[in-house]
Order: C-alpha cells, then sequence, then structure tokens
C-alpha cells in the first residue's frame, strides 16, 4: 500500500500543475517578459527596458483607473459583507433552535440565484435596469413627468451604479458561505449566552462575528481581487467602455482597450504587472492585518 | 443583435484598409516557423488565353471561406458559386463560412496550409497590414488588369468605382478587394416628412429651421446612441469639416498634422454640430445603445440619424409599415463650403482576398473575379441591401427604397465623393478619443474649442508615441 501511495499522488497531482505551470505561470512569465517590449501584437518586438512603466506613470487615465479601482476596493468588500453577514444573521439567527426567519432555506436559495447566472448576463440585464430613459426599468417605473435618471449616462454616479451591480451579484454567494461558518458554531455557546441575558445583537457582535472571523478573512481577500477586475461589467454596461468621460475607468479595462483595441499589448503587460502586484499586495496585507485580529479574538 | 454588432464592426474596420503601409513582421507567424518556409506547396496553374486571363487550373478545386454574419452567406453559396461553376464545371469549390475569421484562418496561413480565398472580417478580423507584411496576401494586380467577366471591354478595375482598387493598396501593390460600398448620410423616414410636408434641407439655416419644427411637433430633432454608437456622430463631425474645408482637412487629420484637428473646417463643424446639440440633444441618448434609438426613430421619435447605408438592412425586421428608409447628404454648414451640399462620404469596405500560399491562389482570384461581374453584384446587393464597388450594378433595377436613395444622392454626388478618414482604425487611441469628445461636444453643451484642443492633444501624444505605427495617406 505505501510504496504505491506517492505515484499515485503524483500521478494525479501531474498533470494539473503541468497545465498550471504554461498556462498560468507561463502566462505571467511572459507578460513580465513583454512589458518591457514595445509589442503591438502583431509583428516583431525590441526591448525598450522600463519605458512602458515610464509611460504608464505618466498616463492620467492610468490614475484614474487605479482611484477608481482603490474606490471599489474599499467599498465593495464593505458593503459586501456586511449586507451578507445581515442577511446570514437573519437566516440564521444564531444557532439552530433560535431559528432564523420564516422561510430562511427558500430565502438561502434566492439569495444564492445571482451566482449562477454568468457575469455578461447580469451586466446585460443591469444595462436594462439602469437605461437612462423611459425604457429603463427604474425609470420606467417613475412617474411620467419626472425626467429621467441617468444613471450610467452620468458621470457622477455611473461607478457608483456598476458597484451596486457588484455586489448584487456577490451577496448571495457570501450569505451562503456566511450561513455556513454560522452553521458550525456549537449551539452551546448561544445558549449559555442567553442565559446570561444577551440580546440578539449582543451574539452577533461577541459571539457569532468573532467565531467566523476566518471566513470573513477570505471573504475579505476574495471580494478584494473581484474588485480588482470589474472588466465585464464595466464593458458591457458602461458608455463607451470606461466613460462617460473615463468615469467608470478601470485598470482590466484599460489592459484590454490597450491590448485589443490600441495594438500595444506591451503596454497593456506593463499595466497587467501592475496589477498583478497590486492584488498581490493586497491579498498579503490583507491576510497579514486580519491574522493579528483574529488572534485577539 | 451581434450580426449587426459585426455588420458594424466589418464595416467600420474594413472601410478603412486601404494605403496603409503595413506594420512590421509577423511575429506569430515566426513563432508557428513556418513564415520562411519555402514555396514547396505545388500551385495550381494553367494556361492563360483570352478566356482564361488569369491563367488557372481548371481541373484543380478552390477553398473559399467566407464570413458569416450581417452580410449573410447566401450571395457565396447561391450566387457566386453556381456563377464560378458555370465558367468552370471540373473546378470544384470548397465551400466553408466562419464566425471567427482570426481564430480558424490564422492557424492556416501559419501553417502553410491556406484556403484559397478569404473574407476577413467581423469582430475576430485579421490585421489585414500584418498579413501584407507577412507575405501571405496575393497580389491582384492581373485580376485587376484582367478583363471583366460579364462587362465587355472593360478590365476588372474600369468596371469599379473610383478609389476602389487604392484603397486595397499597399505599398504600391492592390492586395484586397473592399466589395462592399457604403453611402453615409442623414437617415429619415420618408412617410414622415411627407405627411409632416417637411423639405430635404440643403443649407445650415434650413437645416435647423427644420429640427425647430421637429422639436415643435415633439420628435427628437436628430440624435445618434452615445453608449456604443458615438463614432457615428465623429462621422458626422467629420463629413461636415470635409464638406468645409474639402476632403485635405480629414487627410491631414489622418496624416497626425500638428494643427489638423484646430483647422478652422473642424471647429466651424464642431461649433455647428455642439449648436445641434445644445438645443435638441435628449440627454438620455447618451446612455443608450445603436439598436434602441435606431428603434426610437423606427417609432417615429427621433427624426434624423446620422449612419452608413446598412442601416435600413440593419434595421429591416423592427421597421414597421409606416416607415420608409431615406437618406440625404449632410447639409451645407456655411455658405462658403469648398464642397456642394450634394457631396456625399461613401467608402468601400469588407475584404476579400487570395491567400498567396495557398494549393491555387489563382483560383481564388478567379472566384474573386466571379464576384466582380455585374451579375454578381446586384444579387449580393439584392440579398445584402448593401451597394458594391463594381459601379453601376444596381442602376435601374428596383430595390429597398433606402437603398435608392443613397444610391441617388451618390448620383447626385457626381464626382463629389470622398472616401473619409482612417485615424479611426489607424490610431484606436485616437478613435477612442474621438467617441469621447463628439459625446461631450453633443451632450455636453457644446464647446467647439474644446472639442478641438482635446483632439489635437489626443492627436499630437498618437504622434510622439513612438511605440504606435505611424501611417500616411494623401
Amino acid at each position: 500500500m505505501r510504496h504505491g501511495k506517492y505515484p499515485f499522488i503524483i500521478g494525479f497531482l501531474v498533470v494539473p500543475l503541468a497545465l498550471y505551470l504554461v498556462f498560468v505561470v507561463g502566462a505571467y512569465l511572459q507578460m513580465f517578459q513583454l512589458s518591457l517590449t514595445d509589442w503591438s501584437g502583431y509583428g516583431g518586438f525590441s526591448y525598450i527596458g522600463l519605458e512602458n512603466f515610464q509611460k504608464l506613470w505618466d498616463d492620467p487615465v492610468f490614475w484614474v483607473a487605479l482611484r477608481h479601482n482603490l474606490y471599489l476596493l474599499i467599498l465593495m468588500p464593505i458593503v459586501t459583507i456586511a449586507l451578507a453577514l445581515f442577511f446570514a444573521f437573519l437566516l440564521n439567527s444564531g444557532g439552530k433552535k433560535a431559528g432564523g426567519v420564516w422561510g430562511s432555506k427558500v430565502y438561502r436559495v434566492i439569495f444564492f440565484f445571482p451566482q449562477l447566472l454568468a457575469l455578461a448576463i447580469v451586466a446585460v440585464i443591469f444595462g436594462r435596469v439602469f437605461g437612462s430613459d423611459k425604457s429603463g426599468m427604474i425609470n420606467g417605473l417613475l412617474p411620467q413627468s419626472w425626467t429621467p435618471w441617468l444613471f450610467l449616462a452620468d458621470e457622477r454616479w455611473a461607478l457608483t451604479c456598476i458597484l451596486v451591480v457588484l455586489v448584487w451579484q456577490a451577496v448571495g454567494f457570501y450569505v451562503v458561505l456566511f450561513s455556513a461558518g454560522m452553521g458550525s458554531i456549537a449551539e452551546e455557546i448561544y445558549e449559555a449566552a442567553a442565559l446570561d441575558g444577551a440580546t440578539k445583537i449582543t451574539l452577533f457582535f461577541r459571539i457569532t462575528l468573532p467565531l467566523l472571523w476566518d471566513t470573513l478573512q477570505v471573504a475579505w481577500v476574495y471580494l478584494g481581487i473581484a474588485a480588482f477586475d470589474a472588466f465585464a461589467l464595466v464593458n458591457i454596461m458602461s458608455v463607451n467602455h470606461g466613460g462617460p468621460n473615463n468615469s467608470t475607468q478601470v485598470l482590466s479595462m484599460q489592459i484590454y482597450l490597450n491590448a485589443f483595441q490600441n495594438s500595444q499589448a506591451g503596454y497593456a503587460s506593463a499595466l497587467g504587472v501592475v496589477l498583478f502586484f497590486l492584488t498581490l499586495t493586497f491579498a498579503a496585507l490583507t491576510l497579514r492585518v486580519t491574522r493579528r485580529d483574529a488572534v485577539q479574538a | 443583435m451581434s450580426v449587426t454588432t459585426d455588420r458594424r464592426t466589418l464595416l467600420r474596420r474594413a472601410a478603412a484598409v486601404g494605403l496603409v503601409a503595413a506594420p512590421g513582421v509577423s511575429f506569430l507567424s515566426a513563432c508557428a516557423g513556418s513564415d520562411d518556409s519555402s514555396d514547396d506547396t505545388k500551385q495550381a496553374t494553367g494556361t492563360k488565353s483570352a478566356d482564361n486571363p488569369l491563367g488557372i487550373d481548371p481541373k484543380a478545386g478552390i477553398e473559399i471561406v467566407i464570413f458569416d454574419g450581417g452580410l449573410g452567406t447566401k450571395y457565396a453559396t447561391d450566387v457566386d458559386t453556381p456563377l464560378y461553376n458555370k465558367k468552370w464545371p471540373d473546378s470544384k469549390v470548397t465551400y466553408s463560412a466562419t464566425q471567427q475569421v482570426a481564430t480558424t484562418i490564422k492557424p492556416r496561413l501559419n501553417s502553410g496550409n491556406a484556403p484559397d480565398m478569404i473574407n476577413n472580417s467581423g469582430s475576430d478580423i485579421m490585421d489585414f497590414g500584418a498579413i501584407v507584411k507577412a507575405g501571405q496576401a496575393a497580389d491582384l494586380t492581373d485580376l485587376f488588369a484582367a478583363p471583366s467577366l460579364d462587362i465587355e471591354g472593360k478590365t476588372v478595375a474600369e468596371t469599379l468605382v473610383p478609389g476602389a482598387v487604392q484603397q486595397g493598396t499597399y505599398d504600391g501593390k492592390p492586395f484586397a478587394v473592399n466589395y462592399s460600398f457604403t453611402v453615409f448620410g442623414l437617415w429619415y423616414n420618408k412617410k414622415l416628412f411627407d405627411k409632416n410636408k417637411w423639405t430635404i434641407p440643403t443649407t445650415w439655416a434650413d437645416f435647423t429651421a427644420l429640427l425647430e419644427k421637429i422639436k415643435a411637433a415633439g420628435i427628437t430633432p436628430f440624435s445618434y446612441a452615445g453608449a456604443n454608437a458615438s463614432y457615428y456622430m465623429v462621422r458626422a463631425i467629420m463629413t461636415s469639416a470635409a464638406k468645409i474645408g474639402t476632403e485635405q482637412v480629414l487627410k491631414d487629420i489622418d496624416n497626425l498634422k500638428p494643427g489638423a484637428w484646430t483647422n478652422e473646417a473642424v471647429k466651424q463643424a464642431a461649433a455647428a454640430w455642439g449648436e445641434v446639440g445644445k438645443k435638441f440633444a435628449n440627454p438620455s441618448h447618451l446612455g443608450l445603445k445603436h439598436t434602441e434609438v435606431q428603434l426610437q426613430q423606427n417609432q417615429d421619435k427621433v427624426a434624423f440619424y446620422p449612419c452608413g447605408s446598412w442601416l435600413e438592412n440593419e434595421q429591416a425586421a423592427s421597421t414597421p409599415a409606416g416607415f420608409e428608409y431615406a437618406m440625404m447628404a449632410f447639409p451645407s454648414v456655411t455658405a462658403s463650403d469648398k464642397l456642394p451640399a450634394t457631396a456625399i462620404n461613401a467608402a468601400a469596405g469588407e475584404i476579400y482576398f487570395a491567400a498567396a500560399k495557398s494549393k491555387n491562389p489563382q483560383g481564388g482570384k478567379e472566384y474573386l473575379r466571379t464576384m466582380l461581374s455585374k451579375e454578381a453584384a446586384l444579387e449580393f446587393t439584392k440579398l445584402t441591401k448593401s451597394l458594391t464597388v463594381v459601379a453601376g450594378a444596381a442602376d435601374g433595377v428596383t430595390i429597398s427604397p433606402g437603398l435608392t436613395s443613397a444610391n441617388d444622392a451618390l448620383s447626385k454626388a457626381g464626382q463629389d465623393v470622398f472616401m473619409g478618414y482612417l485615424f479611426d482604425t489607424w490610431y484606436k487611441k485616437l478613435d477612442d478619443a474621438s467617441r469621447e469628445a463628439a459625446n461631450q461636444l453633443f451632450f455636453k453643451g457644446g464647446d467647439a474649442q474644446k472639442f478641438c484642443d482635446t483632439m489635437e492633444a489626443a492627436s499630437q501624444a498618437v504622434a510622439k508615441d513612438s511605440s504606435i505605427t505611424k501611417f500616411t495617406r494623401s
């Protein structure tokens, strides 16, 4: 038995690992290489050192996109986690015996539903919801005499509209995730606390939240990475791919535009390198900062 | 909708193929290691004769690949192939259609196993400049010099609209047939206009007076979709600029000449259109997509829509009985416009080419010669509601009302037909900037000076960026 174990495990791992090395690690390495070239996407290229990064530093659109990514990075996890925790707590309401709200099992399915839709479909649907004239769903529900809200056509609100959709799409998954986490908390703890006269709010902050910390940490990292992306929604929903007036521009959109439309694959790779390090730094920081908190709890 | 998107993408991109100094060596084909493979493929040839001017082997088969998009494929299967086989019954035509041109064709080009005739278009279009540079496209000089299939006493080149051959010419040699021909103008519902006794304006004063009247009737006088079709507005501004100061204005813009965007003609055009936006724009249209605004036009909620002649076909399914497409030329902006009010912007588009490294490139060219016959061109127009570069092929034939009016506008324009601009395909970055600037101009208060300055800055940024391959035209 024993001597057959390693070939067995290796046999299973080799193929996925090789695929990962070739298609993920290999692609990343190539991106690092290409970020130092002037490759257009067609034809040959030559090495130009760090010129792409210099250009990036001087590019105002890059900074606008970065600012929007940071806006999403801060708001999307906070709002999503807060809502998901709220809903999950309502569904479970601390411990099985206490019971959640009526019909909580059905709600759980409903909450999870957006997760089953392809992001592109979600984007198309919400494009109609936020339609800027009376044919849009929200505007259609408003009184006829009102001037339509512009939503995605309004520079001040376009990015927030996209944030709303990002949150809507993500929240259900975390409701289910947190519900599972809450379900695994021993009931005795709640019972003991309840006997001591703790209110539901106290139960939530003093018991549920601390014991859920690991799950929250994972959620935060995942949501942060999603906030660095947001490509599908921006590409499909926004006016003019990141507009109006770059008000919804994000880094992933810039990578796409430069690589596939502007024929500036080298420059796009440089953007990719920046995004890679930003995401990595974010994940490392989050895990580091939240680990200390977890110990305190 | 995907079909129509493809259609507009292909026309916008393909309209601009010509005159490109092709960019560098194909990296991808070099990767495949077949770029410099010698001519070990046996290519079919026959004896040249009056009946066989391209010298094809009548027994050798040909393989063609057609893009399956807005034009459909019926013209190839039901018209071109039977016509080709009528003349060459022993040559078997292997036909296939694809929506993913680059995905299916690029590997075959790189491995030296290309189809003989390829329709390069759609959203997955191949960079044709790179194909030419890599020696993958056959030189079409002999095709254009060959006699036309069914127009007596003329060579193929002589049967085409002016500029058609030049648009497929790279570094002095023709490599592409830009087959379809798009006329740009202002589209309206003829029945609505007749009913209200609105007459078609030719001067700007008449135009704006009419817009006032239309507005009073409760209809948005002029609009376009800001969310994804703002290049229609760019086209409108550029067409007006060319009318004010001739096509040279646009050539300077394409050539990134300093000051090209701040030229007086551009400024006047931007000011005129900015004024229209200020007075008549519906701000919610900034957030709408092309199909949505076009549908509103079909419902008589929008009067004028700036677009190319594919519009009628694109909207065929949603056009009600009370709607009849008609097209007018952009009105003169000033009293001293250098081009007349009848002048029209029209361009050839939709690339067809014979592969140089296929088994039977001459057969591929012969297929192109078939497509360029008068009979094939007429059937193409009937099937796709698109004109072709074969001059006058659709004259005197009953075609759809919108296309008839585009054809009429074209004949009224006479010699004053200009090709337009190429900067949008040469420099995508500048294209993006122009779309945004047009939206700002039209929907956000109409600041012409700001439009010119923004575009001038964007143009000079491209000019200074050494990583962008530059092109010029004259």
